[in-house]
């Protein structure tokens, strides 16, 4: 719409231009009269010409604002009149800015380009807003919010107020408002409506909001002889010792010019050392000053001396302290802004703390699926058999490097991921089966020796993959309808692949329970593990059932290794960081119970997180009280959360 | 009532022998300790100590700082450091071969030992560098001044400029030596009290024991655990106030140190097992709740030789580091301790001189092997480097000494010395022929 009305104005000054041709256009005088800031072009003073052309509301501003941000804007040196120029083939074509007419041709030399630095572009882009908030274009205008968002002005609350209101775009139209409101509190200079509009804002999550309140509540620290000032400005009496350090009081008084400094160590030496006279300092050896007390000494004695300044004593410290009174004043907004502003951040706060305890709660959830994932193989051969498997670990690594090898082939992620989640169970149920029938078929009942011979094999696993596909980590990219992550609002969300990873945790839970309570492989499998001998004369063969619950053990470990591969990076060292977790979390839930391992799980994820939530710079330190905790946890259950009772206890 | 039945034979050998280096019954008591010294009765102690100090002999006349120079200085320091882990083997197998308790910890009992001895060694020093420095200040240095310019130098890699409470006793010697026999010790006792006292045996211990070591290791890389993160400690070889002595000789002392410890070590293990208490504790190995059944308690003889072995590898590890000059939480790593049993394993569990057998031997070859020094072999389609495939090599050869070897290198002796042992029936299970686990084999 404003364009067309721009060419009707180029047209009807087209029209004019014999009448106007000499009278220069108001535009033009308007770059005139700042002619000589726009021609010195620094950042610094040529703020009043922008703003003179952003406020003029002349038609052809927004025009000559964009052709000069994008240096097409130029100064004919022998009358001084801004001009657009197009380069021709030996000469530049001049148009006037007010008609765009050509109004003839120059060469480069009468010419001078105005070549705005990136901060007066920036400065232009700014001022540009207010007219691209009006642009019929929906992406201008969500591009012209995304400015103001990132460097909002005074002057772009205008703007907004002016536009708000006829946004046809709905979602549009609720960030206008939301941002107009947001400026309101920090630009508007009427105090009650910048207290309504923090008001409104009470409980909203947005980051947006607490940028804008944090601010206002900032305060600076004052002090005052004698008893503290009283008032709406002062935010809070400060008691030296509790909620202010007593050196910091101190400077603080120093620096107000209340107190006399006191001298630092530092100082101190110095002027010692620039006071030695013949190997001495105020009749006391330089040897013996090795001591603070001597030193003090020294320094007194010279202070007594008057050779330096007398400094502060604690005991003048504590005086000083005891006599002024500190306080906390509103430093960057009115009183009442700034208490309303604090009000609605604590509100914030209470929402956050509640939404941050959700969040928690996902991620713990998370950590927890992840945890069960690597468990669950170990649930069935540690679990079921009672097979201490220590290359477990590895078999998650094998089947991670599976998914990435899958995907060096297959370039299409949700087909490679669809072809490695079975093929990953293949290897890996070969590599079990195999594992079962060469070593641990010999070391059944002899719980130590296959712990032995499995950390051999887990160490010549990890070295083979180290010595196949290097030391480095190698990726495993999930597809694109599994990366982002479902917002829910600012504080709460959770990544796609983590949901991912929670619902094959459920569904490997299911196949568990469904392969353990409703198939023949499941009945024999208990059979077997309840009592061999029994199982063998009912005509069940354990060697079969044991290979098969081995190979599928370790298959759904190879599995759990291809989702985990895709949340966290593969490497040949990746199993190491499952196995001991993993056995915890069995452990923990009480040795051959699914649901054991699943309350295990839960408690070592929500454990981790809880911890890390305490201290949340330190993930190292999380992981270390998370063993320490599982480790006093065995000690008052030994056979885990859900232990086994009756016969099921003593197979 | 064997698993025979539906499970093949755990081994082909029906019948198993009884150790041919011990005399006396090996679960039998020994009332008395008998009228022969220790020494007559064991001839085996006798003679490892003769091979051990030969040895030590040969390696001082060859050596650089007092001999013909053929064994270069640092040779001497990988035979002291292999000696040290002689003796954490010993310990490991006292624990393990003799009382039956897999753990998974030594290593890091080792490596806190390490610590202790590594943090004098690091503060003395930089204590006499930072004096060096400010000696030529104008105004001698406080205290103060000197504590906060060695924190300084120490924790400045980690950020930090105080000394951690962990740090107050590293300026004393005779302090931190003592630390590193009484935290690894006292580690050893809280962890085994606990531990034992509520009945976590067997793999479950294994597994605990193993969760520990992580624990400690993980800790221990944090760069606020106060021993420098990640970066451990470093410049340990050089000993302060020692400048002047080249490190050919001191070399050759840890190198005497480690002989030395390493001959204690060994009598004393050699002396726990040999009398009743050794008996004991055999049984605890091979049957716990029958021990407990006659009345021992069960739980003070493990937390016992729990405790001892943790000590021992404190020491070991407190002469180990200064040779190798460095320490960093990742010696402390669950697979280092994991390797200790491979060493123990691989040597024969259940006799002293096995471990010292497995360790020496099998920390040389991986020193040769990682070293590149052993030739790599053209398969024509691919070339094996064993510095890749070495540990491929030990991870499987253990799996094979598991199975087939149960008494290891150390069962060679056997052979050797034909000893004929008694027959009896079940399944030759233990770590030693004669350790007849016949509950396990029933089951």
């Amino acid at each position: 719409m404003p364009r067309f009305l721009q060419l009707l104005t180029v047209y009807a000054l087209w029209l004019a231009a014999p009448a106007t041709a000499q009278a220069p256009s108001a535009i033009q005088a308007l770059l005139q009269e700042h002619r000589e800031i726009i021609e010195k072009s620094s950042r610094k003073t040529i703020g009043p010409a922008i703003d003179a052309l952003a406020a003029s509301g002349l038609p052809e501003a927004r025009s000559v604002l964009e052709k000069w941000q994008a240096k097409e804007l130029w100064l004919r040196k022998e009358d001084g009149l801004f001009v657009y120029a197009e380069k021709g083939t030996d000469s530049y074509t001049l148009i006037d800015i007010a008609s765009a007419v050509e109004i003839g041709s120059a060469g480069k030399r009468a010419l001078k380009q105005l070549k705005p630095n990136s901060g007066i572009r920036g400065m232009i882009a700014a001022a540009l807003v207010q007219f691209q908030l009006n642009d019929p274009d929906p992406v201008q205008r969500a591009a012209a919010l995304d400015a103001i968002e990132r460097d909002p002005e005074a002057s772009h609350l205008a703007a907004l107020r002016s536009g708000s209101g006829a946004d046809p775009d709905l979602s549009l139209k609720a960030r206008k408002a939301r941002l107009e409101r947001l400026l309101t509190i920090r630009f508007d200079p009427d105090e009650a409506a910048r207290i309504a509009a923090i008001e409104g804002f009470a409980g909203d999550l947005g980051v947006d909001v607490r940028a804008t309140l944090n601010p206002l509540v900032a305060t600076t620290r004052g002090v005052v002889a004698g008893a503290a000032p009283q008032g709406p400005a002062i935010a809070r009496i400060l008691v030296p010792g509790t909620d202010l350090a007593r050196d910091d009081a101190y400077t603080l008084l120093v620096e107000t010019g209340l107190a006399p400094p006191r001298i630092s160590r530092e100082n101190q030496r110095a002027a010692l050392i620039a006071h030695i006279v013949g190997g001495e300092v105020a009749g006391i050896q330089v040897a013996d000053l090795n001591t603070d007390a001597a030193r003090d000494l020294a320094y007194a004695e010279l202070a007594r001396r008057d050779q330096v300044d007398a400094l502060a004593t604690e005991a003048d410290v504590d005086a000083a302290l005891a006599a002024h009174s500190f306080y906390e004043t509103f430093s960057a907004a009115p009183p009442g802004v700034a208490q309303a502003a604090l009000q609605a951040l604590a509100a914030i706060d209470r929402s956050v703390g509640l939404n941050q305890a959700a969040d928690l709660t996902l991620d713990a959830l998370s950590l927890a699926s992840i945890y069960f994932l690597a468990a669950i193989g170990l649930a069935i051969t540690f679990g079921v058999m009672g097979v201490i498997n220590m290359a477990h670990g590895e078999f998650i690594m094998m089947g991670a490097y599976t998914g990435y090898v899958v995907q060096l082939f297959v370039p299409d992620y949700t087909l490679s991921i669809a072809i490695a989640l079975p093929l990953a169970f293949a290897v890996t149920f070969g590599a079990g089966v195999t594992m079962e029938r060469l070593v641990i078929r010999w070391l059944y009942h002899r719980p130590l020796e296959t712990l032995l011979a499995t950390f051999g094999i887990s160490i010549a696993l990890q070295q083979i993959a180290k010595n196949i596909f290097g030391t480095q980590a190698r990726p495993l990219t999930s597809p694109d309808w599994l990366s982002g992550a479902l917002v829910l609002n600012d504080v709460v969300s959770i990544s796609y692949i983590r949901i991912a990873i929670f619902v094959m945790a459920l569904f490997f839970l299911a196949v568990f329970l469904f392969i353990m309570r409703r198939t023949r492989l499941g009945l024999e499998v208990r059979a077997v593990t309840q009592n061999p001998r029994m199982a063998a004369s009912m005509g069940i063969n354990p060697d079969r059932i044991n290979m098969l619950t081995f190979g599928l053990g370790s298959g759904i470990a190879g599995v759990a290794g291809v989702t985990i591969g895709l949340y966290a990076k593969v490497t040949s060292e990746m199993g190491q960081d499952y196995i001991v977790q993993s056995f915890m979390t069995v452990v923990v839930g009480g040795v051959g119970n699914i649901w054991g391992t699943l309350l295990g799980a839960t408690l070592v994820g929500f454990l981790q997180k809880g911890i890390e939530w305490l201290n949340p710079s330190n993930t190292l330190a999380a992981q270390t009280y998370m063993i320490l905790f599982i480790i006093l946890f065995i000690q008052f259950r030994p056979k885990g959360i859900i232990a086994l009772k009756g016969r099921a206890a003593e197979a | 009532m064997s698993t025979d039945a539906t499970l093949p034979s755990s081994s082909g050998r029906k019948y198993s022998r009884v150790p041919a280096g011990r005399t006396g019954p090996p679960t039998g008591a020994m009332p008395g300790g008998g009228a022969k010294p220790f020494i007559i009765r064991h001839p085996s102690v006798l003679i490892f100590l003769a091979c051990l100090a030969i040895f030590t002999l040969c390696v001082t006349l060859l050596s650089e700082a007092f001999g013909l120079g053929i064994v270069s200085t640092s040779f001497v320091k990988t035979l002291g450091k292999t000696l040290c882990l002689c003796l954490v083997a010993v310990a490991m197998d006292l624990v393990w071969g003799y009382c039956g308790i897999l753990s998974l910890g030594h290593m890091a009992f080792f490596g806190l030992g390490g610590y202790a001895i590594g943090m004098w060694l690091m503060y003395a020093r930089t204590e006499l560098i930072v004096a060096q420095s400010l000696s030529a200040a104008k105004l001698p240095p406080t205290p103060t001044e000197i504590s906060d310019a060695i924190a300084i130098q120490i924790f400045g890699v980690v950020g930090g400029s105080e000394f951690p409470a962990l740090w107050a006793l590293a300026h004393s010697l005779p302090l931190q030596l003592a630390a590193a026999v009484l935290v690894p010790g006292l580690l050893a006792l809280v962890f085994g009290w606990l531990a034992f006292r509520s009945r976590v045996t067997g793999v479950y211990l294994s597994i605990l024991t193993q969760a520990m070591t992580l624990a400690l290791s993980l800790h221990l890389f944090q760069n606020d655990s106060g021993l420098r993160g990640n970066n451990g400690l470093s410049g340990l070889q050089n000993l302060p106030g020692l400048d002047g002595v080249p490190q050919a000789t001191v070399s050759m002392w840890f190198f005497w140190g480690s002989a030395l410890a390493l001959a204690a070590g060994y009598l004393l293990c050699a002396w726990v097992v040999s009398g009743k208490f050794g008996s004991v504790i055999r049984g605890i190995r091979d049957d716990e709740t029958r021990v407990r059944f006659l009345g021992y308690s069960v739980e003070g003889f493990k937390l016992f030789i729990f405790t001892l072995t943790a000590v021992i590898a404190g020491i070991a590890g407190a002469l180990y580091y200064p040779q190798a000059g460095i320490i960093n939480p990742a010696e402390i790593a669950p697979i280092a301790s994991i390797y200790l049993a491979v060493w123990v394993a691989i040597g024969g569990r259940g006799r002293l001189y096995g471990a010292v057998i497995g360790a020496a031997f099998v920390s040389l070859v991986s020193t040769w092997f990682t070293g590149g020094q052993a030739p790599d072999i053209d398969l024509g389609f691919y070339t094996v480097h064993w510095v890749d495939w070495w540990t491929v090599l030990l991870g499987l050869s253990f799996v094979v000494v598991t199975l087939f070897f149960p008494s290891g290198i150390g069962g060679l002796f056997d052979l050797i010395a034909k000893r004929r042992s008694p027959e009896r029936h079940g399944a030759d299970l233990g770590p030693e022929p004669g350790a007849l686990r016949e509950r396990e084999a029933e089951e």
